[in-house]
């Protein structure tokens, strides 16, 4: 199979014919287009925005809300004013866990999350439960390791305030059932959190079919530059809540002694916007469009399907996660007698990239039982040959250190 | 392959060469002291990789040292090694071959070549792994903190 985007349009890969990147969903590379849209900006209508005296910085503006009703039209959304700009997922999901934890969480309400969540959808949920005196609860996961939906539900009572959970995992690949767990959370009037951060490149998200009232989601995972993501909201939740952020742009008028907030989605965007991060953004959504999300999911699985067939047919290999059919272009695997962080070293050597560690996921990783696992992940410019390369360099490994088992 | 592939291969070998691969798979001085007299667990949150270091102290000579632990070939042989280098030796003279070691680790070809490091010099390539030195350095750091809290 070959790439569903052609390698010459990421200037990285283009430039370098013998890396074999596979750590996407870390952070994926970036499009020409990505780049040209933010170069042009920066050279064509750069100003801060909404301070709107001067042309130059009406053109900033208009740009900044443009880039907007893009990425809200990408993500389904008809209310673009309920998407917050934000750094990334991680702040998406404290402004949040912050914002509207604090102001809706007291003691004896209950926050559930899973055990599979990335550390950023589960240490701001254990905080704020420390902070307000919530009880914070983890759904463990069946014994094949994957979130167990039957034990999600179990946890989520008239107590529940919160669940919150990952869409597709960045440790296994999985992919939950969004709209069931949402349903859940609306039934005993808690709110649904979605952290869709290995989601939102990889298949099609139309946020107000979901169900779930937040959705986050990182720029540079899809295609989009470092320090932009998103929050996606719903209106009203977001008008109740107060801010998080204090500063410019937020207020609208300010007194000695009090201050008032600004509309949508100003409130929640303190000081000058990544204006430049956000023209990017709407440049990845509108390339990833272009390609098609459901063609960007199909070609990713393929891979990721053939990846674990030939890894897991290896001697010694086990791959973590669902079975072939049915994950996402995430494969983590171990291999006996090598840790996976000498596979990467081994692997970097043959200018093949792949992840080893924990993956922010500290606490799925204790159930799992492993310290760490090697993770490649698939996107839109990989191709078959780097499959090869990464089995081929599992091989290579395994020969190294003699096949022999610790 | 290039002529620096050739090169990044032939220092992977000479990293994981039988000496490294043979303390990995059979750690020196692995276990837990009943009576230690310093008790120092380090972790690397980067990768996961834990080492609990025990010393057994004669005033300050190092009598015994155990280690337990989980982590990478690198990680597993230098403190296998380490542990091999310690007994009946002070501190101050274990401080000098911890500087020596880290210096090595850093890019030193002096400190490379110092014979006091005897098979730990296998580690050398890890030198040019700037990702990998942490795993080099974490039962080193155990070991430091160990005795400085002791003494």
């Amino acid at each position: 199979m070959t790439s569903l985007a052609p390698r010459t349009d990421f200037p990285l890969l283009a430039g370098d014919p013998d890396l074999v990147y596979l750590d996407s969903a870390a952070t994926s590379q970036k499009p020409l287009a990505v780049l040209d849209a933010m170069r042009e900006f920066q050279s064509r209508d750069y100003a801060n925005p909404h301070r709107g005296a001067y042309d130059l910085s009406v053109r900033a503006t208009r740009r900044y809300h443009d880039a907007r009703l893009c990425v809200a039209r990408f993500f389904g959304m008809a209310d673009p004013d309920a998407l917050i700009f934000t750094r990334g997922t991680t702040e998406s999901l404290n402004l949040v866990a912050t914002a509207w934890g604090r102001s809706n969480l007291q003691t004896d309400d209950e926050i559930v999350v899973t055990s599979a969540e990335h550390h950023a959808n589960f240490v701001p949920w254990q905080q704020v439960a420390l902070a307000t005196g919530a009880r914070f609860r983890i759904a463990e996961p069946g014994t094949d390791g994957l979130v167990n939906v039957d034990a999600l539900r179990a946890l989520v009572t008239r107590r529940t305030k919160v669940v919150a959970f990952h869409h597709v995992s960045n440790v296994l690949g999985d992919t939950l059932p969004v709209r069931d767990i949402a349903d859940l959370a609306h039934a005993v009037g808690a709110i649904a959190v979605c952290d869709g951060a290995q989601a939102a490149p990889h298949l099609p998200v139309r946020f107000d079919e979901l169900g779930v009232d937040f959705y986050a989601a990182s720029g540079h995972k899809m295609c989009g530059p470092m320090g932009i993501g998103v929050l996606l909201g719903r209106r009203p939740l977001l008008e109740a809540m107060p801010p998080y952020m204090m500063g410019g742009d937020m207020i609208e008028f300010v007194y000695d002694d009090t201050s008032s907030w600004n509309t949508l989605p100003h409130k929640f965007e303190a000081g000058t916007p990544n204006v430049t991060g956000a023209v990017g953004l709407a440049a990845a959504a509108d390339y990833l469009d272009a390609l098609g999300m459901p063609a960007v999911r199909a070609h990713e699985r393929s891979l990721a399907r053939t990846a674990h067939e030939r890894l897991a047919a290896i001697d010694g290999v086990t791959v973590h996660g669902p079975g072939p059919a049915d994950r996402s272009g995430v494969v983590s695997f171990t291999v006996d007698g090598i840790h996976p962080h000498d596979l990467a070293t081994i692997l970097d050597a043959r200018h093949v990239c792949i992840r080893a560690g924990h993956h922010c996921a500290q606490p799925l990783m204790r159930r799992l039982g492993v310290a760490a696992t090697a993770r490649a992940s698939f996107y839109i410019y990989n191709d078959d040959a780097d499959v090869d390369a990464l089995v081929a360099g599992v091989h290579a490994a395994r020969e190294l250190f003699g096949h022999v088992t610790v | 392959m290039s002529p620096s592939d050739d090169r990044r291969s032939a220092d992977l070998t000479a990293l994981y060469q039988d000496l490294i691969l043979d303390h990995y798979r059979r750690p020196r001085n692995r276990g837990s002291l009943e009576h230690a007299d310093a008790t120092v667990t380090k972790k690397n949150p980067l990768c996961g990789d834990v080492i609990t270091l025990q010393l057994e102290l004669d005033g300050d000579t190092v009598r015994d040292v155990k280690f337990a632990g989980e982590g990478c070939a690198i990680s597993q042989a230098s403190a296998s090694m380490m542990t091999q280098l310690l007994k009946g030796r002070s501190a101050q003279d274990i401080g000098h071959v911890a500087a020596t070691f880290t210096r090595m680790i850093e890019g030193d070809s002096t400190a490379a070549a110092d014979a006091s490091l005897g098979e730990l010099r296998a580690l050398s390539g890890v030198a040019r792994l700037p990702q990998r030195q942490q795993c080099a350095l974490l039962a080193w750091s155990a070991l430091t903190q160990a005795l400085v809290s002791h003494g």
